[in-house]
């Protein structure tokens, strides 16, 4: 037969009937941010639970004053407060088993602290003497990140790796508003979803992004709805009530942990402070706006719910606040000694084994830091 | 005929005046960037163009830089001037792709139809005691991909007249901001501008006859410092202020290596593989008969940029290019 022959042959089949591959409607967030504090569902919150999370919020709001005062004081180069998004901080360490990961942004330093690592070690980025100042191997906790959202894809690699050992493992990976809108961020998401990897997205949306109100940031009916169109569930919530942080990431872990792939949570919260302390948000917003989320905040919400209970009273708030203390306290005694610096730590770590190129520059320096030395008494020469 | 005062300003506030300058000469140009709107972008370079120009000339994008500069491909083909700002020098790593594989080569690949005007405003460098990811020199994956021009100034008047050159420019420029001279002051008249030479043409900052210390950016400044502190050495030092890594100005370069007969390359980003090794092979290549040593390179050492405490042992200063300097085999003189 011909080729003419052939296409006169042809006749177009009608495509096969085109079906959805899988009903959105449970994968969509509610219309509304979910609440317990102040509802019907806070009647079945567990009262130990409730009185833990106030602790570790209580806790939460001091660290943050007193990394705020650090940094007035020249002890940190800079700090990305969490002031009024403790609930979130917080309930993301809280709900993680120990063999569990955690996936931190630059502002996460209380959420890393209440995983368990050492409040210096969390703080030693924002500190300056080194990069990751703890062992992330110790606590499960991935070094803090600051390129924005690109810490999400290695929380997928990472939880999609434990699956493929056969561990039960989770991994809980923390971004802003802002980072929504990085290429990783829906890298990350399409992969966690096409591998159904065990990863539970926390996203704080904090209403800004430095100056950038959520407005100009997204089109989308909330972050939270982004899932819908991965094939992952969305859910949102309001980030201030910590009993609600804590049960919709609760949720999200149980699901994950159960083969039942990742989940989108957006967390309604606010950012109560400046983007850091070099930075002056009365050049974009109203202090207006600010006193009206301190009326919604985290700690609060959690005492009215505990006071109508019974279930503190002010010893119990007492207590909290002593606790709280006691970490600032112990916080500034290590703050305030000088960190014990040896320049020639340029040198580490660069390769397992430096490069000859490497040894050269090491020697050359610690010949200079020797001639130093031995140059200070006479001074005057630059050798 | 009016006389304006000649007052100080600093070098971000002459930036921020020639942004203002070449929107108001040509509606094609436009400011988009993170927080470069409302803010005025972190380090308030581009403070007051929103409220002038309105939002559609000076954008809060979303915080995404390959669409940042992506979009600004697909509007500099439809004949606008972008004038993209990333907040710093690590941060421009998303942007990688769009400005290498597209930003760079649409000339090219278009035979001249499609050339794309677009100046990427980068701050970068070090010494400002930035955590990490925010003091990075960057210059050389910049200069190593061919059809990107790069400019870096030093002084106040230069940071004007660069930055009007590399809007006005029909290729794209990475227009590279030494953060910490951003406060640096210096008198200059925003009224009338000094002439400042095009893009591809450096300068003498300060003329010598011992040997030439070739250097750019952020470094120029310790430069002259170092020259300065020399003469006690019985060194005089001329100082070469490149300008532009590319273009490169070889003549103006090889004449001042040619009369002195030494080179110090001098910059923040690490030696190897860095824009030192292309400038010394540059020198020995042209002047190799008028070198009384080996050209050197004084430059940040081969490690990820340091943590702010420890960057003081890591950016080149005053005593390291001495040091180099005592090294160009002056025996040979005497
Ligand atoms: C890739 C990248 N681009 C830009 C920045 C600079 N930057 C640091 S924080 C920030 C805003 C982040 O906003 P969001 O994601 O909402 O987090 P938030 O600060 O509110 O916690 C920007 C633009 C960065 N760190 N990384
Ligand atoms: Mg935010």
């Amino acid at each position: 037969m011909t080729v003419m022959e052939q296409r006169g042959a042809y006749r177009p089949t009608p495509p096969p009937a085109w079906q959805p591959r899988m009903d959105p409607a449970p994968l969509l967030p509610d219309a509304e941010p979910y609440r317990v504090l102040g509802t019907e569902a806070a009647a079945k919150a567990d009262p130990e639970l409730l009185r833990a999370l106030y602790a570790q919020l209580v806790k939460g709001r001091r660290y943050n004053a007193q990394a705020t005062a650090l940094t007035k004081q020249g002890r940190l180069a800079v700090y990305p407060s969490t002031t009024g998004q403790e609930a979130c901080e917080v309930a993301a360490a809280m709900v993680l088993e120990e063999r569990d990961w955690l996936f931190p942004s630059y502002r996460d330093t209380l959420a890393v602290v209440a995983r368990g690592v050492d409040p210096v070690e969390a703080l030693t980025l924002l500190r300056g003497d080194w990069h990751t100042g703890y062992d992330p191997h110790e606590h499960r906790v991935a070094p803090l990140c600051t390129p924005l959202a690109t810490q999400l894809p290695h929380a997928v690699g990472l939880a999609h790796a434990a699956r493929l050992k056969g561990d039960d493992v989770v991994a809980l990976a923390m971004v802003g508003d802002g980072g929504t809108s990085e290429g990783d961020f829906h890298e990350a998401l399409n992969f966690a979803a096409v591998w159904q990897a065990p990863v539970v997205f926390l996203v704080q949306n904090n209403g800004f992004a430095i100056s950038v109100p959520l407005a100009k940031q997204t089109a989308a009916p909330s972050l939270a709805h982004k899932a819908v169109g991965y094939g992952m569930p969305g859910r949102l919530v309001d980030g201030n009530d910590a009993a609600a942080v804590h049960e919709v990431l609760s949720d999200a872990v149980r699901h994950a942990r159960a083969g039942g792939g990742p989940t989108l949570v957006e967390a309604i919260t606010y950012r109560v402070d400046a983007h850091t302390n070099a930075d002056d948000a009365t050049r974009y917003r109203a202090d207006a706006e600010v006193e009206t989320w301190r009326e919604h905040d985290p700690i609060e919400l959690l005492e009215r719910e505990l006071t109508a209970r019974g279930l503190l009273d002010e010893d119990g708030k007492r207590a909290a606040r002593d606790a709280a203390e006691a970490m600032a306290a112990s916080l500034r005694e290590h703050m305030n000694q000088d960190p014990v610096l040896d320049p020639m730590d340029l040198f580490t770590d660069v390769y397992a084994e430096p490069t000859p190129q490497l040894r050269e520059q090491r020697e050359q320096l610690r010949a200079e830091l020797e001639a130093e030395a031995g140059a200070e008494p006479e001074g005057g020469t630059h050798r | 005929m009016t006389t304006v005062a000649v007052k100080p300003a600093t070098m971000a506030q002459a930036l921020t005046r020639a942004l203002r300058d070449a929107m108001a000469a040509d509606p094609a140009v436009h400011v988009m960037g993170e927080d470069v709107g409302t803010l005025g972008g972190v380090f308030r370079v581009t403070d007051g163009l929103a409220k002038e120009f309105g939002e559609d000339r000076c954008t809060d994008t979303p915080l995404a830089e390959a669409g940042i500069l992506g979009t600004a491909v697909g509007m500099a083909m439809y004949g606008l001037r972008p004038v993209v700002e990333m907040q710093f020098d690590a941060f421009a790593y998303p942007a990688f792709e769009q400005l290498i594989s597209h930003v760079s080569r649409m000339r090219n690949r278009t035979r001249g139809k499609m050339p794309l005007p677009i100046t990427v405003r980068v701050p970068y460098g070090g010494g400002i005691g930035g955590v990490e990811h925010h003091s990075d020199s960057s210059e050389a994956y910049y200069m190593a991909t061919p059809g990107l021009h790069v400019v870096t100034p030093a002084t106040v008047a230069d940071a004007y007249g660069l930055l009007r050159a590399s809007i006005a420019s029909d290729d794209p420029v990475v227009f590279l901001e030494p953060k910490r001279l951003y406060w640096s002051k210096d008198s200059w008249n925003p009224e009338e501008p000094a002439p400042v030479d095009p893009i591809g043409r450096a300068v003498v900052r300060r003329p010598g006859r011992s040997a030439t210390l070739i250097t750019y950016g952020p470094s120029v400044p310790v430069c002259v410092e170092a020259a300065e502190a020399a003469r006690a050495e019985g060194w005089d030092l001329e100082v070469v202020d490149l300008r532009s890594l590319v273009p490169f100005d070889d003549e103006t370069v090889c004449a001042s290596v040619r009369r002195t007969g030494r080179a110090v390359v001098v910059h923040e980003s690490g030696s190897f593989g860095g824009p030192g090794g292309e400038i010394a092979a540059r020198v020995t290549e042209r002047c190799f008969h008028h070198l009384e040593a080996p050209v050197l390179r004084v430059a940040g050492f081969d490690v990820p940029y340091p943590p702010p405490m420890l960057e003081r042992h890591h950016l080149p200063g005053v005593d390291r290019i001495l040091d180099a300097v005592g090294r160009l085999q002056w025996e040979a003189e005497s």
